[in-house]
């Protein structure tokens, strides 16, 4: 065996990283010594879900290297330390921490930087730019002392960065130098629609800017000059005016590179030294430098193929296809976005009343797609995409792929994903076709999205594709004859829906001993909450019983909804949001006693928060007394029943709707179920109370009341459709038992009404058949259940107060009434909240 | 995000905690020991108790006896009550990351009293 040879890598960035897993796909570390040099103080993250780290993604979330890759497979890589020169001559390379390493390759992966433009003042404190960890961290950091900021470049990143300073609580502005926004990815039109989108969301966008000079005062901006002579006040910029190559090595070590920067490379990723490849964002192919990572992943693949002496392959350009959602809206740009092939016709369809703009470009003889931009609403990017990817002849309609499905129609009759030919890319980010997707499917027997994605890594980058591999595995396993599984978890191999008719029949009372007749193991915390969940909506035993409370996640645990620092919030129920003045009092008098910080939430009740362990049922104890019940904020349960005043006060009131809200609040508090379940009661067609945004909503009507079903706000909101019009107040609740209970009987775990339903074959036909019609001959014992509940019912923390033995649990440690040292207050706006890393060390060395 | 671990090797004194009836079959509780704060669990079928560091690195919070006990592929482990990271209760080892570990302690049970070895 010859001895092995050096390959470095430079850079441990997503591309690089992609070079180094692929490498080791290939077996190619047996041949190699692979050396990476990371300059960051963290291994590769995923740099395209950088804004996640605002959203409460940690470093580790983020972080794309599967622990114990580099380890297992004899990576050596030195993090935080950065290559300061090659040396050709020796074939060596030196690094920052004076590390100097032999090289027969190098695969220089360094990325880019962002460019910041020359003007007056970029360097003042509160300039900052969007890249890495450090740069997210700086910035929200120095965000807390601001009111107001601005970001400089309107394109895909300067949006992103936007949308940072807007959720970091800024007054946030967007300056572009063109007359537009996205320059690059989409056309006046589209730009003005989402210019307008923008602007609703109350972001001030400033185009056709270019800035000549910061002001500061005493080390802080106050504004920004514009060379029309105008000026925006700010307290801080964000910089994303493009990106420029790290070409700084390749420069030092006198490789060609391009007269605005980039490494030069030719097809293999070769640079102008044969021992020395490029690949990423830090690469120029004829003249052009690729700033997404899907270009940059091909050129990983195509490197690795090189080195592994496998199939010969090589990088001849990339497609800059690209789907975003920015600000919440959707954008998507694809193939020849501009029309600029000779003949090309246009469709478009700009509707500026729901914000959409959509656009196709198709060839001369109108029958290939080549390209288009979408932006508002970007859901038939995949199939579009696919279209021109596999010139795909159109429909003679085509303008139908851009319509919206219409009620009760199924959206647009695209291509099903059987008719796209095996060649097909599937996920652009990693470079993924259908065959290989299906051929791992079949191969490997998967059966869920998440081993596809482990397997194939199709769907790991931006997401985009993963309905379309979703679409796929089903059809597969279609194919394949097996029924979709959707096994619990590892200890439970039946579906939550088989799971609770087992428990109901063989009437399981305990999680032991369900998981000693159909399960395995011991247990984890998706079964145990879940299995506790049935348990509840099946037998209405307290939660605190001994035989559940290990089951419950810490909310149900301690009745309270865990907060960041450890401590919780209560929640007191609100019936249909009527509270009385004296109610209010104690409240306010709880809050002042325990120190409490207080918020009305948008549930119409008041939340507490802040409350430590020991205090929760003393707290609880104050307000059982005053007349106060859990408002099972922590369950999956029953939250809340809206109400408008309706016809007691309000002129268009039509019906007593608050009345309403508070009976079937008090009617189905504390029902577990699934998933939250949430409710509301208008008391006219003006909707006040948002009802048709629920699981279950009324609205009332001349003649009595209409109900709707399935609805929900949140992550993804979804209106409630219609399950029966003109109802008296008998029928609607007799409707809303048997709707509740068949859902809590049937739906997955952590599956709201609207997702269910959405699955449910026959859609809302099904479900009147069912409900109202009896189709199933169910209804009786559908009843029945919720009768029994209904009268079961016991406020939780009344229980709990009541019973010494539960209230022992309360206290922060089992062997010192001390409550949690670690926990540090600030004061804001007249009430505290939870300090801050950094103040807490400020905190704690006084 | 490395965390040092406490190598407690050699115990010296075993500090008395609770009584064994005082932590309920698969849950854990917290105990303050020489100003350290030790999440510990009892795992039944066997009586099983195990300690390890409540500081959750993840949230930054002292949570993780509050968390959920279970077992993945048979090691019995606890799932942060924050954001549901699990670590083994054998090892500290933090099983959804590989860089992250936290301290664990020496425990035992002498007259149904449970009792923290430090050194
Ligand atoms: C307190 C409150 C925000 C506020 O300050 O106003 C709130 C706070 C939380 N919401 Fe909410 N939501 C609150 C009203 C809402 C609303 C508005 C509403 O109910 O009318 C919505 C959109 C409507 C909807 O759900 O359809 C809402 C959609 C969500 C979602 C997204 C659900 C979805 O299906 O997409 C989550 C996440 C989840 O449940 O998985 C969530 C989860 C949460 C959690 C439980 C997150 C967590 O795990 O820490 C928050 C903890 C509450 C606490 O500690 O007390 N919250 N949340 C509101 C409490 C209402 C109440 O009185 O109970
Ligand atoms: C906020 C944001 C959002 C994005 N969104 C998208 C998106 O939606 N879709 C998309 O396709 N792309 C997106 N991108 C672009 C994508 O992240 C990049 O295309 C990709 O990261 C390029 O990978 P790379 O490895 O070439 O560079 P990087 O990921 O930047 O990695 C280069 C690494 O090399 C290190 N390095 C440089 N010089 C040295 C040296 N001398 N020694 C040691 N280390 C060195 C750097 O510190 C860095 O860690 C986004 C980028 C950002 C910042
Ligand atoms: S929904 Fe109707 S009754 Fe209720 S407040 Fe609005 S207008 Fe008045
Ligand atoms: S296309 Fe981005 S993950 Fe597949």
């Amino acid at each position: 065996m010859t001895a092995k040879k050096n390959l470095v890598v430079i850079g441990n960035g997503m591309v690089g990283h992609k070079f180094l897993e692929q490498m080791i796909a290939k077996g190619a570390n047996q041949n190699w010594n692979l050396i990476t040099f990371c300059e960051e103080p963290r291994v590769a993250y995923d740099r395209v879900n950088l804004s996640g780290f605002f959203a409460g993604k940690t470093a580790a979330d983020l972080s794309l290297v599967e622990p114990g890759l580099y380890q297992e497979n004899g990576i050596q890589i030195y993090i935080g330390d950065r290559v300061v020169e090659i040396n050709r001559e020796d074939k060596t390379v030196l690094s920052a921490n004076g590390v100097t390493v032999n090289y027969d390759k190098i695969v220089l992966a360094t990325g880019s930087y962002p460019f910041v433009p020359p003007i007056k003042g970029k360097d003042v404190p509160g300039t900052f730019v969007y890249r890495t960890i450090e740069d997210l961290e700086a910035m929200s950091a120095y965000a807390k002392t601001c009111k107001t900021g601005v970001v400089i470049g309107g394109g895909l990143l300067g949006l992103e960065a936007a949308n940072a300073l807007k959720n970091l609580g800024l007054d946030t502005h967007v300056v572009e130098f063109a007359p537009r926004l996205m320059p690059v990815q989409i056309d006046d039109a589209g730009g003005s629609i989402l210019r307008s989108k923008i602007e609703e969301l109350g972001l001030g966008v400033h185009t056709s800017k270019s800035t000549t000079e910061i002001v500061s005062e005493n080390d802080k901006i106050v504004k920004m000059l514009f060379a029309d002579g105008s000026e925006l006040p700010t307290d801080m910029i964000v910089f994303s005016a493009g990106i420029r190559p790290r070409d700084e090595l390749a420069k030092q070590c006198g490789l060609a590179v391009g007269e605005r920067g980039g490494i030069v490379i030719n097809e293999s990723c070769q640079t102008s030294d044969s021992n020395i490849y490029a690949i990423g964002e830090c690469a120029l192919y004829q003249n052009r430098i690729y700033g997404l990572v899907a270009p940059g992943y091909t050129m990983a693949g195509v490197v690795a193929d090189i080195l592994s002496e496998g199939t010969p392959s090589s990088f001849t350009g990339a497609d800059m296809s690209t789907k975003l959602k920015l600000l919440g809206v959707d954008v998507a740009s694809f193939g020849d976005n501009f029309g600029k092939t000779p003949g090309a016709k246009e469709i478009a369809i700009a509707d500026t009343i729901n914000g959409t703009y959509k656009k196709l470009v198709l060839s001369a003889d109108g029958k290939l797609l080549l390209g288009g931009i979408l932006v508002g609403d970007a859901s038939a990017y995949g199939t579009l995409l696919q279209f021109v990817q596999n010139q795909i002849t159109l429909p003679p309609y085509p303008e139908d792929l851009l319509l919206p499905p219409r009620e009760g129609k199924p959206s647009t009759p695209a291509m099903g994903v059987e008719n796209l030919p095996d060649t097909a890319q599937i996920c652009s980010c990693n470079n993924v076709s259908k065959g290989q997707i299906c051929n791992a499917i079949r191969e490997n027997q998967l059966v869920d999205v998440p081993s596809v994605k482990k397997c194939t890594k199709a769907g790991t980058g931006c997401g985009g594709c993963v309905p379309l591999v979703t679409d796929l595995l089903k059809s597969e396993m279609k194919k394949a004859g097996i029924e979709v599984k959707n096994h619990l978890c590892e200890h439970f191999p039946h579906s939550r829906q088989e799971l609770y008719h087992l428990l109901r029949v063989n009437r399981i009372k305990t999680f032991d001993e369900l998981i000693q007749k159909l399960g395995k193991g011991t247990g984890c915390e998706i079964c145990k909450p879940a299995v506790a969940s049935m348990l509840a909506s099946t037998w209405n035993e307290h939660v605190l019983e001994t035989s559940h409370v290990k089951l419950q996640d810490t909310n149900d645990y301690f009745l309270a909804n865990i907060q960041k620092d450890g401590t919780y919030s209560v929640v007191p129920r609100v019936p249909g949001g009527e509270i009385t003045p004296e109610q209010l009092i104690v409240l306010g008098e709880v809050a002042k006693e325990f120190g409490l910080y207080t918020k009305i939430t948008g549930g119409q009740r008041i939340d507490l928060f802040g409350a430590r362990v020991d205090q929760l049922p003393l707290i609880w104890r104050r307000l059982v007394d005053a007349g106060f019940e859990s408002g099972h904020a922590y369950g999956k349960a029953l939250r809340t029943v809206k109400s408008c005043v309706g016809s007691t006060w309000c002129r268009f009131g039509v019906q007593d709707s608050t009345s309403l809200a508070i009976e079937i609040e008090l009617r189905y508090r504390g029902l577990r179920s699934p998933h939250k379940l949430k409710s509301a009661v208008s008391g006219c067609t003006r909707e006040c109370a948002e009802a048709q945004g629920k699981d279950f909503g009324i609205i009332a009507t001349e003649n009595g009341w209409n109900l709707y079903v399935c609805g929900n706000g949140g992550m993804k909101p979804q209106h409630a459709v219609l399950l029966a019009a003109d109802i008296d107040k008998e029928t609607l609740i007799k409707y809303l038992d048997r709707f509740l209970v068949f859902y809590i009987r049937t739906a997955d775990r952590l599956e709201r009404t609207a997702t269910w339903f959405n699955k449910l074959e026959g859609g809302i036909e099904y479900l009147k058949q069912v409900i109202v019609e009896d189709s199933l001959g169910i209804c009786a014992e559908l009843e029945a259940q919720m009768e029994h509940l209904v009268k079961t019912y016991q406020c939780e923390w009344k229980a709990t107060i009541e019973s010494p033995e539960k209230m022992k649990r309360f206290r922060h440690f089992v062997n010192s009434d001390k409550p949690d040292p670690s926990l540090v207050y600030v004061e804001e706006r007249g009430q505290k909240r939870p300090a801050t890393e950094a103040e807490k060390s400020l905190v704690i060395s006084q | 995000m490395i965390q040092t671990l406490t190598v407690r090797e050699n115990v010296t004194t075993w500090v008395d905690v609770c009584h064994l009836s005082d932590i309920l079959p698969n849950t854990g509780v917290c105990a303050l020991i020489e100003g350290e704060q030790v999440a510990i669990f009892r795992i039944e079928p066997g009586t099983d108790i195990y300690a390890i560091g409540n500081y959750d690195p993840f949230s930054k919070a002292y949570v993780l006896s509050r968390g959920i006990v279970g077992d993945r592929n048979g090691i019995p482990k606890v799932a942060s009550p924050i954001y549901k990271q699990n670590f083994s209760l054998l090892t500290g080892q933090c099983l959804d990351d590989e860089t992250v570990k936290v301290p664990t302690y020496k425990v035992r049970v002498v007259d149904d009293r449970v009792q923290v070895g430090m050194g």
